[in-house]
């Protein structure tokens, strides 16, 4: 049990009362900024980033891990209370989620959804203690080719598999790529794409690019689209649940824990499938023994995909920790808020700096015990969040975006790069390109190339050696399997309208919009 | 996790064909694949300027190339799934309305005041550019409470710049309010 022990060490440098007050903070800025309506997680993470700038690593850490939860929770607050969720990983809970509302029940959706985050990502944290070490220590052994294809693989599964249409994401990962590219040659010292300007020699701030992306990106499509008249939140008071509603939600926080991690834990991540896959099972269950209230506002269809959401996002951590990969969104921005501590994610961290690991591992166990304590008790209050005006709203986001990509380096050309990043963004949700694939594209490739040229120097210019490792050609068996699963894995996808018509519930995109009206 | 919604384009799904009964082709897309072209081919042109290193097989030049001569064939490849009938499917969200069509004019009001803030932050400081940004954006979005909007930017950029200053011992321009903040 030597992880344990490690993890205790970490919960030492982090239990000083300074870093709780942090960690209280953070939980808090990150709830509130993830209920705003139109702020998934991964925009929580990235607009609030600025915040942590002036702190040491560890408080910065245990006040990320904060917003990271905090931001999740609002997410789901968001789901739940407004049936129109902000990302994919909250589609299965709002289906019940709302239908509870509705039902007068939008206190016990939103506990139990509270209490399964809680176990899910406890129990998920813990797993990674187990996983990650044992993952980095056999990293540590892979050269420079394995590492090379891991990220192949973790940019095609992010791409062919989890897109809706494989060409917008490869579009995507191709314009993140070439973004990557911008800046001074690691080897040669010359700028490439930069235009003369030393500015973008400099690479751009991949802090910018998310800002840009998520958060400007958003507020400029939603001014396009803007809602006349503001959707109905429904009123909630404290959140708590009934001896009934936890003997129901037990078994669903568990089942939704494990499916959630290891989808979490793969290159292949995300959320979608194992939510999906919760959802189903927990309908499945109910109906075997004849209570099935799906389609009227079940709690077990809030209590699995919730846990299912939350496990595979601690999951995400052990490819990130262990790896460097980032596969979901809010992991992406999570590893360049690490790199701006100059901390480089991958086989060597968990040797070179385990004190900063397992401190960030006791914060991530530390946030999610107050995201618990603090927003039972709040939820009423994030609840009023949701009225906020929405010209007021989102132009506090463009405020806040503003200052971050402002605060990093205090040069007004960041502001014009987050403008032009903010009208690229515009320009994909326009054209449905996804997102995740141009963030990971932006800070994986220079990474690969990197990668790429220590292999072929070593190898002195033999294309070969990219296949000479043994692991490095099961990758690559993975990623041609990868390639052409899509049509297969198609068939499994959640696909939301199929799933509601399923219930009868005819909640085609317009009929759930007059509802909400 | 926050990958946008999901976006089939299969146009014989039931979601696509409801929410957005758009034309059967969108022209639009056309843009945006020669846009792909031009990014590819420059990235592809620029990497033949640059110098090849000594000792490094790799060199600077094949990732451009490689990513310049993928990108100019996705362009290829969208332009011809756009002539064949491909439309995207918008993204959809909490404030988002997409039975209206689109509101260039408040996108184009709001990079009106972004730029403004560009040009304008080293001179004027973020206390004043971030509170103008605010209330700029707030009534290109419809607001008409324009008293309280200029009181909610000041305070908001105001408090911003002290919290960065004592806090995080960041130090924003203070622009014309130097000495004053």
């Amino acid at each position: 049990m030597d992880n344990l022990g490690l993890l205790l060490d970490g919960f030492g440098a982090v239990l000083t009362p300074e870093n709780l007050l942090y960690a209280v903070i953070g939980v808090l800025l990150g709830t509130f900024v993830g209920v705003l309506p139109g702020i998934g997680p991964a925009m929580a993470v990235a607009l609030l980033l600025p915040v942590t700038y002036g702190l040491e690593p560890i408080s910065a850490f245990i006040m990320f891990a904060g917003i990271y939860y905090g931001g999740m929770y609002g997410g789901s607050t968001t789901a739940i209370l407004l049936n129109t969720p902000g990302e994919s990983a909250s589609v299965m809970t709002a289906l019940e989620g709302n239908l509870m509302a509705r039902a007068g029940r939008a206190a016990q959706a939103l506990a139990t959804a509270a209490i399964g985050s809680f176990i899910a990502g406890t129990i998920g944290t813990l797993l990674v203690v187990f996983f990650a070490p044992a993952l980095a220590s056999v990293a540590v052994e892979i050269g420079a080719p394995t590492y090379f294809a891991l990220m192949v693989l973790a940019m095609v599964m992010v791409t062919s598999v989890l897109g809706g249409s494989p060409l917008r994401g490869f579009i995507a990962l191709f314009l993140g790529l070439t973004i990557g590219l911008v800046g001074l040659d690691l080897n040669t010292g010359q700028s490439r794409l930069s235009f003369d300007q030393p500015l973008l020699a400099d690479r751009i701030d991949v802090v910018v690019v998310a800002v840009g992306i998520f958060a400007l990106g958003e507020a400029l499509w939603v001014a396009a689209h803007l809602r006349r008249n503001p959707a109905h939140v429904i009123p909630v008071g404290r959140p708590w649940m009934s001896r009934t509603d936890l003997k129901r939600s037990w078994g669903p926080w568990l089942r939704g824990t494990a499916y959630g991690f290891p989808f979490g834990a793969l290159p292949a991540g995300g959320a979608e499938i194992p939510t999906f896959l919760s959802y189903i099972t927990e309908k499945r269950i109910a109906a075997r023994k004849g209570h099935d209230e799906f389609g009227q506002g079940a709690i077990e269809g809030v209590a699995g995909p919730e846990a299912a959401n939350n496990a595979s996002a601690a999951g995400t951590f052990v490819p990130l920790l262990a790896l460097g990969l980032p596969v979901t969104a809010t992991s992406a921005v999570m590893l360049a808020a690490l790199q701006g501590y100059g901390i480089e994610p991958g086989p060597g961290l968990m040797t070179d700096q385990p004190e900063l690991v397992w401190a960030l591992l006791a914060s991530l166990l530390i946030g999610n015990v107050l995201l618990l304590v603090l927003n039972l008790p709040l939820a009423p209050l994030w609840a009023k969040l949701l009225r906020i005006p929405r010209p007021q709203l989102y132009a506090g986001i463009l405020f806040f975006a503003a200052l971050g990509a402002y605060a990093a380096n205090l040069q007004a050309f960041d502001l014009f790069l987050l403008l032009l990043l903010g009208l690229l963004g515009l320009m994909m949700r326009r054209f449905a390109l996804p997102v995740l694939p141009l963030i990971l594209g932006v800070i994986l490739g220079p990474l690969m190339e990197f990668r790429l040229r220590e292999a072929m120097a070593i190898s002195g210019g033999d294309v070969s050696a990219l296949w000479s490792e043994p692991l490095a050609i099961v990758i690559y068996v993975v990623v041609s399997i990868a390639v052409v699963a899509p049509f297969a894995v198609r068939r499994l996808r959640p696909a939301p309208a199929a799933v509601a018509e399923d219930q009868g519930l005819t909640s085609d995109d317009t009929h759930t919009e007059e509802k909400v009206r | 996790m926050s990958t946008p919604l999901d976006t089939p384009t299969d146009p014989g799904s039931a979601a696509s064909s409801r929410s957005t009964p758009g034309p059967d082709r969108d022209l639009a897309q056309l843009g945006l694949a020669a846009l792909l072209v031009v990014v590819g081919a420059y990235t592809f042109w620029e990497a033949t300027t640059l110098r090849v290193g000594f000792g490094d097989p790799v060199g600077p030049r094949v990732f451009p190339y490689v990513i310049g001569a993928v990108t100019v064939l996705l362009g290829v490849l969208l332009a011809i799934a756009t002539l064949r009938g491909d439309v995207p499917e918008a993204e959809g969200g909490e404030d988002i309305d997409l039975r209206h069509p689109a509101d260039w004019t408040t996108v184009l009001k709001l990079v009106g005041v972004l730029l403004f803030t560009v040009l304008t932050i080293s001179f004027l400081g973020w206390a004043v550019s971030g509170a103008l940004l605010f209330v700029g954006s707030a009534w290109s979005l419809g607001s008409r409470t324009l008293l309280r909007d200029v009181i909610v930017g000041f305070v908001l950029s105001v408090a911003s710049w002290y919290f960065f200053h004592e806090g995080l011992g960041v130090i924003l321009p203070a622009g014309i309010l130097d000495g004053v903040l």
